[in-house]
């Protein structure tokens, strides 16, 4: 299967100091990727080393399939990339700006650039955009033109380090809305970000990366997996109680919080006993549960004993 | 991006400005010159003297004016900002991935700062030309040392024109030491104030006997060797030395920077 991010072994030093430390990642093609990680803990710079900016000390990349940055002039132009803050010619009205960067880029044919324009920035919601300098622009319209000039090329890997930065709730939505449409129309999402709801809301497959290394590589679901806890309501609480007294972890008013690993099992024996639940519900770990017991932010982290029986 | 890149810098309200105050230090000169009555006195060129009863001379004056110290300058400015100024507003690293070749961006700064180079010196002389026609009047111009016929006006401004191209080409090595300090340092006025350091110390040296050994190979030694147009019979020996000097400068700076640039990490 080729990926559509392969890094493997990837190493970046400066001096004696290891920024990134034997990564191993793999985006399967279509996929939703969250790459999450503290403030300095590598992701940048991970990133810079996938799009053949910073060269790695050791390891390799291949994107789309192919070796990097060997064949950077063949893949990049498939790929669209917000590398932190976007940046512009801030001189130049938004138009203009994407044309001169869409023709300073080889591959990028000149018939349909008027169109592409326009397309792009219809997506970002940048439609009417009027000839005033980006210079004029407020934050949150920088980072939409960042994406629109990502977009320019109809690309096949979407690579966005934090790309909500600056914008009010409603603009976050309809990027994620308009992340999940070239998603479904088959790009593939690589998102780099420090924000936990970001990556929760959007991905599908995540990675954890902390002080260069990695320290979870698996698919949402899996990491946060249950806690082998549930929460169940129910008016005959006495009767619940007394049945799971030995898996009991707490108990307010109606509703008791037992361990367990098997929910269906716990059901069926409250049921069968007469017990009538009118909810039940499996405690599952939030992202930032995961990430903070990974990354160590959590000094305290409350590591789940699951106990095997019932 | 060469394209591209002309079109920025043409774009570009700073290169006007800058060009329109090389070319405004001429009319500046002309005009104290035509209201004082006065030559520029005995220390300078011979034909800063001139100008005042032949305006024909004007245009080399303006050049010799423009040359040591502001065109390095603005020139300067340019190539200093050409990688590191990207590199500070972080379009650097989006003109890489889009993809922009490594190269193909040097080569488009370098064709940039030669552009502005060819416009900066014609704005400067073609000013002069008609600021000198205006005050001074043209006339036919005698050749420096006082043999030989005088040159009429059409030989002259051929003259003129190559010395404006000979003027332009004298910052080849300067914009050298440029581009490269700008591809090493995140910072452009770094780069900028590095090159100048060059010229200046160049400048030191072209005047220190004791460094005569060293003289024919500084950057600047044979920057005032256009005025050698206007002898008769016209001496080329120091405008080639000048002219190779300079090219040699520039291309290995650049050849250099290349070679930088392109294992280079962007961390900007």
């Amino acid at each position: 299967m080729t990926f559509a991010v392969h890094a493997d072994g990837l190493t970046k030093r400066y001096g004696r100091r290891t920024v990134v430390d034997c990564l191993d990642l793999q985006v399967a093609t279509g996929d939703r990727f969250g790459f999450l990680g503290p403030n300095g803990s590598g992701k940048s710079t991970t990133v810079r080393m996938l799009l053949g900016l910073v060269r790695p000390s050791a390891g390799t990349v291949r994107l789309l399939g192919r070796s990097m940055p060997r064949y950077a002039r063949q893949v990049l132009p498939k790929i669209g990339a917000l590398v932190e803050a976007p940046a512009f010619h801030t001189f130049l009205p938004a138009r203009v700006e994407l044309a001169a960067l869409d023709e300073a880029g080889r591959g990028a044919s000149w018939r349909t650039r008027r169109v592409r324009i326009e397309n792009a920035l219809e997506r970002v919601g940048l439609g009417d955009i009027d000839d005033r300098p980006i210079s004029r622009f407020s934050l949150g319209m920088k980072q939409r033109l960042g994406l629109a000039a990502a977009l320019l090329r109809r690309p096949r890997l979407l690579v966005l380090d934090e790309p909500t930065n600056g914008l009010d709730p409603q603009s976050i939505r309809e990027i994620r809305d308009l992340l999940l449409e070239l998603n479904t129309e088959g790009t593939t999402v690589f998102l780099s970000s420090h924000l936990l709801s970001e990556v929760e809301m959007l991905c599908t497959e995540t990675a954890i990366i902390c002080d260069g290394r990695l320290v979870a590589h698996d698919s949402l679901d899996a990491l946060c997996g249950p806690t082998g806890r549930v929460t169940l309501r129910t008016p005959d609480t006495e009767l619940a109680a007394h049945l799971l007294e030995r898996v009991l972890e707490g108990r307010d008013g109606y509703s008791l919080v037992a361990r367990t690993k098997n929910p269906m099992a716990l059901n069926a024996a409250l049921v069968s006993a007469g017990v009538r639940v009118s909810e039940l519900v499996v405690e599952r770990r939030t992202l930032e549960d995961v990430f903070l017991e990974l990354t160590g932010g959590d000094p305290d982290g409350d590591r789940e004993f699951v106990p095997d029986e019932l | 991006m060469i394209r591209v890149e002309l079109r920025l810098l043409l774009l570009r309200r700073r290169t006007w400005m800058s060009v329109l105050m090389l070319a405004t230090l001429p009319v500046i000169v002309a005009i104290f010159l035509k209201v004082s009555g006065l030559g520029s006195g005995s220390t300078s060129p011979v034909f800063l003297a001139e100008v005042i009863h032949n305006g024909t001379w004007f245009p080399i004056a303006a050049l010799a004016l423009v040359l040591p110290l502001f065109l390095p300058v603005a020139v300067l400015l340019l190539a200093g900002e050409a990688i590191a100024g990207e590199a500070t507003a972080g379009t650097l690293r989006y003109l890489v991935i889009r993809p922009v070749g490594r190269g193909r961006l040097l080569a488009a700064k370098l064709i940039g700062i030669i552009s502005y180079l060819l416009i900066a010196v014609t704005a400067v002389t073609v000013t002069a030309f008609v600021v000198g026609w205006m005050l001074f009047g043209l006339a036919p111009v005698k050749p420096l040392g006082g043999t030989g016929p005088p040159l009429s006006l059409p030989q002259a401004a051929v003259r003129i024109g190559l010395s404006a191209l000979f003027v332009a080409a004298s910052m080849l090595g300067i914009v050298g030491v440029g581009l490269f300090l700008s591809v090493i340092t995140s910072t452009p006025l770094a780069a900028t104030f590095g090159a100048l350091g060059v010229l200046v110390t160049a400048g030191v040296l072209d005047q220190l006997p004791a460094a005569a050994a060293i003289q024919p190979y500084l950057p600047t030694h044979y920057w005032m060797a256009f005025v050698d147009l206007f002898r008769a019979p016209v001496n080329w020996s120091n405008m080639k030395r000048g002219v190779l000097l300079e090219g040699g400068y520039g291309s290995a700076m650049i050849v250099l920077a290349r070679i930088v640039f392109g294992t280079r990490d962007i961390t900007s």
